[in-house]
């Protein structure tokens, strides 16, 4: 394994600028600690959030949500683990969310794993929204059918959702020894204290993506970094918003002095009316998932609402920048389903993941930032400009700057996301 | 021999007369079968799902009654009905206009290469609906020739085309033609010539030809491809989805995202079993009108 590393890396620092349009549908609900902390978001910062639930175990997070988990909850241990008989694992994550390498056409970090390991690795792109996938399983993991998973990947907030509903198991730590690796603020996050049932995979900020040369015919300006601009009626008919509630919402109350690590059914609705004020001019083309990246590429829209990442790894003048009145910090989150057979083997894969080494490769593909320590120095060895990107290793700055969206109950997510969708034209 | 006859005839009427039926009900069963299974069944379920009272539990109904469903998602959802039927309406106005004159040629002028032409017909076809779709993206695109041309005219109210409601009825119209154009020209092609020839020669004019001749006895293709334009038509949304904005979203989005999203199964199937009555409805006085129920 060690000693495939520097081929492997050499391959890495050569496709890794080829890197295209990658996954982009997240938000965020829950890194409490440094990142909302120092978000001038209120006293208690991020923790604030903690109160509307604090599911510390399983029991716990039943009682407070009785009807969500009314139907038989899976229990934290799951079926059997069959890892020790079956050397295999199917994975579930978001496209283009893991290093791939164009011409051995594979995934190295995957592939070295595989070798290493002898776990064949089943590795499904298949998440594209966070509510579209939990729709399609939901069902099985209520009634306890085998979803055929054994690890996937979700956003904070739909991750609590799993978790709280008990369709996540508890994770053997004893498995996982690299969790020491993991960076302190991500540790006793709202929606998972103490990191039971999940690891986060990448984190990432959700604010203004642009076209340059487009806001340099239009505005006249080379970025825009306020909401007013990008709701400026030269604008008109030019921009979009996530189709992911909390990001797009997120911005909106931040916008309107909200804050959207806790904030009020008031304040929210203040945000919706101001977004439905909005659409009904016109200014809103359209509300997007992947999509915004080629609206961006074909100039049909000049600015939008988008994630960091993205914006970056795209070839042309492109340019990204939190709202100066706070744009949103999500992650995306490991999980093992609760139907999981293959848990011990998930368990290695996350043990792997949290090298920094290969967690440094990772990041250098999918351009987000890394919640293993160590990751930065391990950088170094691969792209040292890379390290400077704060998109991939924020600072003070960014993280002062964006909010951790409020963790919500399955009824106040329900709620709020239809507001958004009627505020939205649905 | 005639003596013969009486008997044998006597004795086969019956048995005839036994076996047709069966016979008739065999070759129906799997069709009826096929019917029962992917749309009684799931008709009657969609229908119950429709009235269920939600339990409290997101995503859980228990079975009842409840009518109230209906009138909730009318008051929601009433609007984008009323859009869905227009632009459906638009599209089938816009397709039979297109698809009347190239049927047209391609029945009385297609000569040799009547079935080269009608491949051309359906060739795009070949390719996935959703790509074609999505290339009508790029074609319509802000920054774009055409988008251009157009703007240069002036005639564009918002200065784009693609995201607008032109771009859906355009896209809708694009993606159905073809559904317009067979029937079309299956109704057109049978046509006898010299029931033209008989109307000239009987001092018609060309434009009385057309409207005496040619048009009534095209009409079991116009209905056949109004309507298999216009139903799916209005139940699309993959059209409004990708070319429009969130302004002109469809009937179909509704449903979609009551039904993945808010798992709001009862509003969903309420929104869906409207959209099939009232298709049914504005189909059945559509072809009472057109006088040809016996023809579809």
């Amino acid at each position: 394994m060690i000693s495939q590393r520097p081929e492997m890396v050499a391959a890495l620092a050569g496709s890794m600028r080829s890197s295209v349009s990658r996954r982009r549908l997240l938000q965020a609900a829950g890194i409490s600690g440094t990142a909302a902390a120092l978000a001038a978001c209120g006293a208690g910062g991020g923790s604030a959030s903690d109160p509307t639930q604090e599911p510390t175990t399983e029991e716990t997070s039943a009682a407070e949500t009785p009807k969500e988990t009314a139907a038989e909850t899976p229990t934290e241990t799951g079926p059997e683990d069959l890892s020790d008989v079956e050397k295999v694992i199917a994975w579930s994550n978001w496209p283009l969310y893991i290093d791939y390498d164009d011409e051995e056409v594979g995934r190295p970090t995957l592939d070295a794993f595989s070798q290493q390991t002898g776990i064949e690795v089943t590795y499904n792109e298949d998440i594209n929204d966070n509510n579209e996938f939990f729709a399609k399983v939901r069902t099985q993991l209520e009634q306890g059918q085998d979803i055929e998973r054994d690890l996937v990947v979700l956003t904070d907030w739909m991750a609590g959702l799993w978790i709280r509903s008990g369709f996540a198991q508890k994770l053997d730590k004893a498995n996982i020894p690299n969790i020491k690796n993991l960076v302190d603020e991500y540790y006793d996050v709202s929606f998972d204290p103490g990191r039971e049932y999940s690891l986060p995979w990448q984190s990432g900020f959700g604010g203004l993506a642009y076209n340059v040369d487009l806001l340099e015919s239009s505005l006249g300006v080379s970025e825009i970094t306020t909401m007013d601009q990008l709701f400026d009626p030269e604008l008109k008919g030019r921009i979009t918003l996530l189709s992911e509630m909390q990001d797009t919402m997120g911005c909106m109350m931040a916008w309107q002095g909200a804050d959207p690590s806790n904030f009020t059914d008031a304040e929210f609705e203040n945000a919706i009316d101001k977004l439905t004020e909005i659409v009904s001019t016109g200014q809103v083309r359209q509300v997007t998932g992947n999509d915004y990246i080629n609206a961006l590429e074909t100039g049909d829209i000049i600015a939008c609402i988008g994630w960091s990442g993205d914006v970056f790894a795209m070839d042309g003048n492109y340019g990204f920048s939190l709202p100066e009145s706070g744009g949103m910090l999500w992650s995306d989150n490991m999980l093992i389903p609760s139907t999981a057979t293959h848990k011990k083997n998930a368990e290695a894969v996350m043990n792997y993941y949290y090298e920094p080494e290969i967690a440094a490769e990772v990041a250098a593909w999918v351009w987000y930032i890394s919640p293993v320590k160590g990751a930065r120095e391990a950088m170094e060895a691969i792209d040292p400009e890379l390290v400077e990107v704060p998109w991939i290793f924020p600072t003070e700055k960014e993280l002062t700057n964006s909010y951790v969206f409020m963790s919500l109950t399955p009824e106040q997510n329900e709620k709020y996301q239809r507001m958004f969708q009627q505020a939205i034209g649905l | 021999m005639p003596a013969l006859i009486p008997t044998s005839t006597s004795e086969a009427p019956p048995q005839v007369a036994a076996r047709k039926p069966r016979t008739g009900y065999l070759l129906l069963a799997p069709g009826m079968g096929w019917l029962a299974v992917f749309f009684a069944i799931p008709f009657v379920t969609l229908f119950i799902t429709s009235l269920q009272v939600p339990t409290g539990a997101s995503g859980v109904y228990a079975p009842g009654f409840d009518i109230a469903n209906y009138g909730e998602a009318l008051s929601q959802y009433g609007h984008l009905y009323i859009r869905s039927f227009i632009y459906a309406g638009l599209a089938t106005l816009f397709a039979l206009i297109i698809a009347y004159p190239l049927a047209y040629f391609i029945a009385f002028r297609g000569g040799q290469w009547k079935g080269l032409l009608l491949v051309l017909v359906i060739a795009p076809t070949f390719a996935s609906f959703l790509l074609r779709t999505y290339a009508w993206r790029t074609i319509l695109a802000d920054e774009g020739p055409v988008t251009g041309f157009f703007n240069a005219l002036g005639v564009l109210p918002e200065g784009r085309i693609l995201s607008t409601s032109i771009a859906v009825v355009a896209g809708l119209t694009y993606n159905f033609l073809p559904f317009m154009i067979l029937p079309l020209f299956a109704s057109l092609d049978k046509l006898d010539p010299r029931l033209i020839e008989a109307s000239n020669d009987l001092y018609a004019s060309p434009v009385t030809t057309f409207r005496k001749v040619v048009w009534p006895l095209s009409l079991p293709g116009v209905v056949a491809g109004t309507l298999l334009t216009f139903i799916p038509a209005s139940g699309d949304y993959i059209n409004a989805q990708l070319l429009g904005s969130i302004t002109t979203r469809m009937i179909g989005s509704a449903i979609q995202v009551n039904f993945i999203q808010f798992r709001d199964y009862p509003i969903a199937s309420a929104l869906s079993v409207m959209l099939m009555f009232i298709i049914l409805i504005v189909v059945s006085i559509y072809i009472r009108r057109s006088g040809t129920e016996d023809l579809v």
